[in-house]
């Protein structure tokens, strides 16, 4: 930074400024890919315009489920038990279905302990953003492989993973995500991207970010490395985001781009690379996904989008406002129906 | 406590002869035995709901297997003039419509007993001390069906009328309990049933003659009250309640609650105008899921619940603790079944009173209420949400499969006197006037802290809810003395909810030397061995009931009171003792005697009585 006079502060749609969207100083690693994504989330919720109070920040346990103290202070957190931040994100939205709610996950919280609760979110397309800080190992408890370790990866202590990944995006395109995103921590354009998509989603999002663990994961013969992220992450495509409440206008150029509309009037803008990519065909999605799998690639972008399906929320026809503040005289039927039921059993 | 079945005592005006010149009258048991999935189950209610309409106090017994269609299954009826409504371990009157137990089942009955039975069976081939009555089922169920694949169910209703005439049953308020069996939409079904009873009646008038000494007579002690299964008066407590989240996972025998209450709140909880819900069900992929929806649900600030059986309460432990830990309400209806294991799933037993009182791993503790009759279970699960909310923790709902599954005479359902309880909670304009809060800070004294709901409009409104150390402003904090100083404070709140939850209710009389606790269903055979000490034995006892953990003063005061205490447990281990042993100093542990029962059954006075008689070298 240099000493020249502060440019006047900048505020979102909401008139809140950057700093309404950070939280506490994060205690993981210098360097730790989880950090990165952490001020993606900060950068998105704020360019949304999202309310803070209107947050709740779920996790599990590990590395990955500490972040949500670090972004969003202003908003309420869960730090619940490990793998089942699933079940509590659900909960809480049946409670309040007016809360946007993210959750922050690791490798070892959704595919292992947590991989049940996981595929059934999925079934049920509960809306909310899951997030896989996926690093291939567990750190906290000092660099044990994890389910999403690729065959071949080797640990610092020489030890080679044999057994074949979990791999999350294809679970949730197979039942039932209806935002199937991968990206890397550091792809700050294409993760930024990616993130405002889901806020923009209605339905549940499931972003797989490679987030490299500095400390255990980051060295040769590691398959989550930035190393070996820089050789290998191979994007689907180019990614613009275009908010539904800006006033730009989006031009494309007639096969080169694909314009995705989401559920708020954003659009998500898909710039040709290699191939022109549609990720509204499930089919297409699994069959890039088993392809650069078989490549050694990691495809990074958005793999999947499905913007028809209910969610569980909406599946459930629940009166408008939250069911936790409801009045006592529309949550406890009147004496006359008590009579009734005592009647029936007399 | 043997768990093996003994011989039936024989009550004297039995014993011997089987020409009783003494009717027992309003006063015996009735015993079905058929196959399950044979329709036998309407049968027996309807039986047993004549009685009940003739004024005569009742209890039905449902044993039947962990099966869908093919095992052998029980249903006991209790016909009280007394109004006891717990077990009654002998059988006095026997109806054997299965080939598979019969013979056994006829072993079994004590002298002059009375036995209906399919005649080809030949049961009266057996012994000669039994009132005998064959009926041709087979032969009378053809006239009155002629649809073949109807007549294994329509053939049930021919032993309604068979003991419709030998105990003399009013027919009318049988046809009555028939119908309402039946229900408005299967006026065609109650007929074609209709007919069999008739059949079998008009059987019996004409080919049995009565020798045996039972007699339902009409009284008037029914009056406006109700046969309920227990689950179904929970779920209705939950309804009345307010509950607005419920998250479950089926298991016996605790299914039958939640999908009453899914039921009840379809025809109560949609709201006329939109027809949407206030509430919301789901049911989970499992246990883990089940209570940890209701968790995330009761700190988003919904009344949630989540109901279960002992093997679900074991996969819940972690998420216990958390909700303990982070003071978060739920309720955790837990239906007993036989454990440990999968065990017997479709017996009763109160297996999880230690597991209720103190699951989970470190240090933690949770509030249990006892329920142990039908309007117990719809008051209480309303105090469980009260609680639950005003003390910001998970509270359990301790039922048994006895109480939940079997039919029970009850009071009617009494309207909720008190609003529904929310417990402290911070809204926008509270923070406006506080400037903040600290999520885990005692401002009151007694333990219970403030909290916010998510989405609460207001800068100060958020706090981060962790599982892990955190100080008073809900930070992360591995700081010993905020690690002591919060776990001092959780029993603090846990001091102060010990004397706002249902106290025991006692029955004394001066100079009783011998005391009685219990709590649940054991309360039904606690009290009825109570009167038969004094009316057998001259032996005088008090008793308590305890209806709640943490256990009231009362408890030690009348432990106190006393020389000896027995505590009843239908469990093998002791678990109501065990956890008064934790709670009590060791004088007064030192009085305690225990009684056990853990054979499956519900538990019967005489076997209580036994026990004492035997204990007090009586």
């Amino acid at each position: 930074m240099s000493a020249a006079p502060a440019p006047p502060k900048k505020t979102n749609r909401i008139g809140l400024e950057v700093l309404n969207y950070r939280g506490g100083k994060t205690t993981l690693c210098a360097g730790c890919g989880h950090n990165s994504i952490t001020e993606r989330l900060i950068e998105a919720f704020w360019e949304m315009g999202v309310e803070p109070q209107q947050v709740a920040k779920m996790s599990g346990i590990g590395c990955s489920s500490k972040t949500p103290a670090y972004f969003l202070s202003q908003s309420h957190g869960f730090n619940a038990v490990h793998g089942r931040a699933p079940a509590v994100a659900t909960g809480a939205l049946l409670g309040n279905h007016q809360l946007r709610c993210v959750v922050v996950s690791g490798d070892g919280d959704t595919a292992s302990i947590g991989l049940g609760q996981f595929m059934h979110m999925l079934r049920r397309n509960v809306p909310l953003i899951y997030i896989i800080e996926n690093n291939g190992v567990y750190g906290l408890t000092k660099g044990q492989f994890s389910a999403t370790a690729d065959v071949g990866a080797k640990l610092k202590t020489g030890t080679v993973n044999e057994l074949p990944p979990i791999d999350c995006c294809l679970a949730g395109i197979e039942l039932g995500a209806t935002l199937v995103a991968r990206s890397f921590s550091g792809d700050k354009r294409q993760l930024s991207a990616i993130l405002k998509a889901s806020i923009a989603h209605n339905g549940l999002s499931v972003i797989d970010i490679v987030s490299p663990c500095v400390t255990f994961n980051d060295h040769e013969g590691s398959t989550k490395s930035y190393a070996y992220m820089k050789d290998h992450e191979e994007p689907l495509h180019d990614l613009d985001f275009v908010p539904g409440f800006s006033d730009i206008e989006v031009e494309i150029e007639e096969g080169e781009s694909r314009v995705v509309e989401l559920h708020d009037g954003s659009k998500l803008v898909l710039h040709k690379l290699e191939h022109d990519y549609d990720p509204t065909s499930k089919i297409h999605a699994l069959e890039v996904l088993h392809e650069s799998t078989r490549r050694n690639e990691v495809l990074t972008g958005i793999i999947y989008v499905d913007r028809g399906k209910p969610t569980l929320t909406e599946m459930l026809d629940v009166v408008d406002e939250p069911l936790a503040t409801l009045a006592e005289r529309r949550v406890r039927p009147s004496r006359e129906v008590l009579e009734q039921i005592n009647e029936e059993f007399r | 406590m043997h768990a093996t079945p003994t011989v039936p005592s024989v009550p004297a005006e039995q014993s011997g002869s089987l020409h009783a010149k003494e009717r027992v009258i309003n006063d015996f048991s009735i015993q079905v035995a058929t196959v399950n999935g044979s329709g036998s189950q309407t049968a027996n209610n309807v039986l047993m709901r004549t009685i009940f309409q003739m004024g005569v106090p009742v209890s039905g017994k449902n044993l039947f297997p962990s099966n869908i269609a093919g095992l052998p299954t029980w249903f006991t009826i209790r016909a009280s003039k007394e109004g006891y409504i717990g077990r009654k371990k002998e059988i006095d009157f026997f109806v054997a419509m299965n080939a598979e137990t019969a013979q056994e089942d006829t072993l079994k009955l004590a002298p002059g007993s009375a036995l209906v039975y399919d005649e080809p069976l030949k049961l009266n081939e057996l012994r000669s001390d039994l009132h005998f009555y064959p009926v041709p089922f087979d032969k009378l169920v053809g006239p009155v069906c002629p649809e073949a694949k109807l007549r294994k169910l329509v053939k049930n209703m021919i032993y309604d009328g068979v003991v419709a005439q030998l105990l003399g049953l009013d027919l009318e308020e049988m046809r009555k309990a028939l119908f309402k069996q039946f229900g408005t939409k299967k006026k065609k079904a109650a007929e074609l049933n209709w007919g069999a009873v008739a059949a079998g009646k008009e059987y019996a008038e004409k080919n049995l003659t009565k020798t045996d000494p039972f007699r339902i007579e009409p009284m008037d002690r029914t009056g406006g009250k109700l046969i309920i299964e227990g689950n179904t008066a929970a779920a209705l407590g939950c309804l009345f309640a307010g509950v607005t989240v419920l998250t479950w996972y089926p298991i016996t025998p605790s299914s039958t609650l939640a999908e009453a209450l899914i039921s009840y709140l379809g025809r109560f909880r949609r709201e006329a105008e939109s027809g949407k819900g206030t509430y919301a069900v789901v049911q989970a992929e499992d246990e883990l899921a089940a209570v940890g929806m209701a968790i995330g649900a009761g700190w988003a600030g919904a009344r949630s619940m989540t109901c279960t059986s002992g093997p679900g309460v074991s996969l819940m432990s972690e998420f216990i603790g958390l909700a303990y830990y982070a003071e978060i309400p739920t309720v955790i209806i837990d239906v007993q079944r036989v454990g440990p294991s999968t065990g017997l799933p479709t017996r009763t037993m109160q297996g999880d009173i230690m597991s209720n009182a103190l699951l989970s791993h470190g240090d933690s503790k949770h509030p249990v209420l006892f329920p142990s009759s039908p309007e117990e279970c719809f008051t209480m699960a309303q105090e469980c949400f009260d609680l639950a909310e005003r003390f910001q923790t998970p509270v359990f709902m301790n039922m048994d499969l006895d109480l939940g599954m079997n039919n029970w005479m009850s009071d009617a359902l009494p309207y909720p006197e008190q609003p529904i309880a929310r417990g402290k909670v911070l809204t926008a304009e509270d923070l406006n006037r506080l400037g903040g809060f600290a999520r885990y800070k005692d401002v009151d004294g007694d333990g219970v802290t403030y909290r916010t709901l998510p989405g609460t409009k207001h800068l100060q409104a958020a706090y981060f809810t962790r599982g892990t150390g955190h100080n008073e402003k809900a930070v992360y904090s591995e700081r010993e003395d905020d690690w002591i100083q919060n776990m001092d404070r959780l029993t603090r709140k846990f001091e102060t909810l010990r004397h706002s939850i249902s106290p025991p209710l006692m029955r004394e009389q001066p100079g009783a030397k011998i005391g009685l606790v219990s709590c649940g269903t054991s309360r039904w055979a606690m009290e009825e061995s109570s009167d038969q000490l004094s009316r057998e034995y001259g032996t005088e006892t008090n008793w308590l009931r305890l209806r709640a953990y943490p256990f009231s003063d009362e408890l030690a005061a009348f432990i106190e009171r006393h020389e000896r205490v027995y505590v009843i447990d239908q469990n093998r281990d002791a678990q109501l003792l065990g956890l008064m042993r934790l709670d009590l100093d060791p004088a007064r542990v030192a009085k305690l005697r225990s009684v056990r029962y853990y054979g499956g059954m519900p538990l019967d006075a005489r076997t209580v009585t036994d026990e004492i008689v035997m204990q007090e070298g009586l």
